[in-house]
């Protein structure tokens, strides 16, 4: 399709942002957002601002078909069979602790295991770690080679032992490692296992088809591919949503309420209590048609061309080290040290020129503790990045240098 | 890169110098006081190390890693409380610390320069982590 028209310059003008003259390179963090999203959020507020699924005049009939249509751009983008499979929640952290709420309780035992990875975010341990004490389930994680890939042969032996759960990333947001999910999400199957993937850091980069990948849930983060903080999703296999019991409860999730008991409302809005954040909803459908129009294996092939670029250019620095993978098997996130500076000295000095870059531990406390380090710095790319804002980056490191001789 | 770079005035001399030469740095054998905290958003890690004779902390060492911020207050702290009573010490403010840094810290930043006070007034002095702030 639109393969080789990507042209930054022009995506560029649609965040104001980027404007003030700043190299933006904490995309895995959080996106920008286009004047597309605000502009669709404004719109609500301006023109039908109201509640969605109660009211019967017209304003709030348009604010609850723009709600809706969301859905359906989200389904259309990761290829669900139905919108009752597309949940909305705040984000991935949120979608995460729904199943691991809703789900978990129902199905998990004593004695039962869940498989996590080394590489997952905490959103994706700490849900289950509090499950897995309630239940008095047992916790294994698969770790990672000197590459920073998931070690599949420990992942295969894992599996032999009959997990009831598996949950992992597509993409590590502290190392960038792709993970061969669909590989992965089978053999997890054959073993018997329910499966969550967590595609917050693969979702706003590359295409995606549930039925394709053959998981149970998959869960993402509007903000970090173009919409606002506060939307996000929980897909899940509808046998699986229908059999589940809700997460939240109260207002709008219910058909009937009477004082000696209550029904539950149909799919998908069986999991969605009270008010919902309906401009940020209305943002994330603007953020996918956005996305779309470039074209999901567009935004792939970009984020490869500055990802290789930055690859080489920081491996040419030196005492310089770049954790995990080789460009072609990595999402656009260099993780990398300093020999000497420590990760927040070099954030500090790098925002003096105006280059936005993460230091920290990623919300990955135990890859750190893998890895031997306290914290790493992080570059993340994204639609807008171009290959001078790499280039401001490694001014600002040799400047590191040069103060810290 | 540009002259009057505010990094170099954000890394002074001094502060570097604090960074890469830390003063009363190691551990003490024996210690009367031992105690450690963290900066979970960054992973710093300062742990102090007391002597104390006659109401004086007769002697101080510090261990841990982190940024230069701070390291740099906790080599600068160490140095001011070593011979000093602790009734003294305990006097230490965090606008003391962040004035002998003198730099402009950003509130990003100053959980960096106070771990070391943290250290200081959590461990020798007993006080719950809460009543810090």
């Amino acid at each position: 399709m639109a393969a080789r028209t990507f042209d930054v310059a022009a995506i560029r003008k649609d965040f104001p942002i980027l404007e003030t003259g700043i190299a933006y390179l904490d995309s895995a963090n959080t996106s920008q957002r286009p004047r597309q999203v605000t502009g669709a959020m404004l719109e609500y507020f301006e023109k039908f601002n109201s509640n969605i699924h109660r009211a019967a005049y017209r304003i709030a009939e348009e604010a609850t078909i723009r709600y809706e249509a969301t859905r359906e751009k989200v389904r259309s983008l990761i290829n669900a069979r139905s919108t009752k499979e597309i949940i909305y929640t705040r984000g991935t952290t949120e979608a995460i602790n729904l199943v691991a709420y809703s789900w978990g309780r129902k199905n998990l035992q004593r004695g039962d295991l869940i498989v996590l990875t080394i590489l997952d975010h905490h959103s994706n341990i700490v849900p289950w770690q509090i499950l897995a004490a309630e239940r008095g389930a047992k916790i294994e994680f698969v770790d990672i080679d000197d590459k920073g890939e998931l070690r599949q042969d420990q992942y295969a032996d894992l599996l032999k032992r009959g997990p009831k759960l598996v949950a992992f990333n597509v993409v590590s947001n502290a190392l960038g490692t792709i993970n061969p999910a669909r590989a992965m999400v089978a053999a997890a199957k054959r073993a018997g296992a329910t499966v969550l993937v967590d595609g917050a850091q693969s979702t706003p980069h590359q295409p995606v088809d549930v039925q394709e990948l053959g998981c149970d849930f998959y869960a993402f983060s509007g903000h970090k591919m173009l919409g606002p903080t506060g939307a996000g999703i929980l897909y899940g296999r509808r046998e699986l949503l229908e059999a589940m019991d809700p997460f939240m409860s109260g207002g709008d999730m219910i058909k009937t309420v009477r004082v000696d008991g209550t029904t539950y409302h149909d799919l998908p809005w069986k999991f969605e209590a009270g008010t919902q954040a309906i401009a940020e909803v209305i943002g994330l459908g603007a953020a996918v048609d956005y996305l779309n129009g470039l074209g999901m294996d567009a935004v792939r092939a970009h984020e490869l061309e500055i990802t290789e670029y930055a690859y080489e250019a920081l491996s040419e620095v030196e005492g310089l080290t770049v954790y995990g993978p080789p460009p072609s098997r990595r999402a656009g996130v260099i993780s990398f040290a300093l020999a000497g500076i420590h990760p927040h000295d070099l954030a500090t000095i790098a925002d003096r020129d105006q280059v936005c870059l993460r230091a920290g531990h990623h919300c990955a406390m135990p890859l750190m503790t893998r890895l031997g380090v306290p914290a790493t710095a992080r570059a993340s790319f994204y639609i807008y990045t171009q290959k001078d804002e790499v280039d401001r980056l490694v001014g600002s490191i040799k400047e590191a240098q040069r103060i810290f001789a | 890169m540009s002259t009057g770079n505010p990094d170099d005035q954000f890394y002074r001399e001094y502060i570097l110098d604090h960074y890469k030469n830390p003063r009363n740095f190691g551990r003490l054998e024996h210690p009367d006081i031992s105690h450690e905290e963290d900066n979970p958003l960054c992973g710093d890690v300062i742990g102090m190390d007391f002597r104390i004779k006659d109401g004086v902390i007769e002697d101080v060492r510090f261990h841990g890693r982190g940024c230069a911020i701070s390291q740099a207050s906790a080599s600068l702290l160490t140095e001011r409380i070593k011979g000093l009573p602790l009734e003294q010490a305990k006097q230490i403010a965090k606008a003391d610390v962040l004035g002998e840094l003198g730099i402009d810290i950003s509130p990003a930043r100053i959980k960096c320069a106070l771990l070391s006070l943290k250290v200081l007034k959590v461990g020798a002095y007993g006080l719950a982590d809460d009543e810090e702030d």
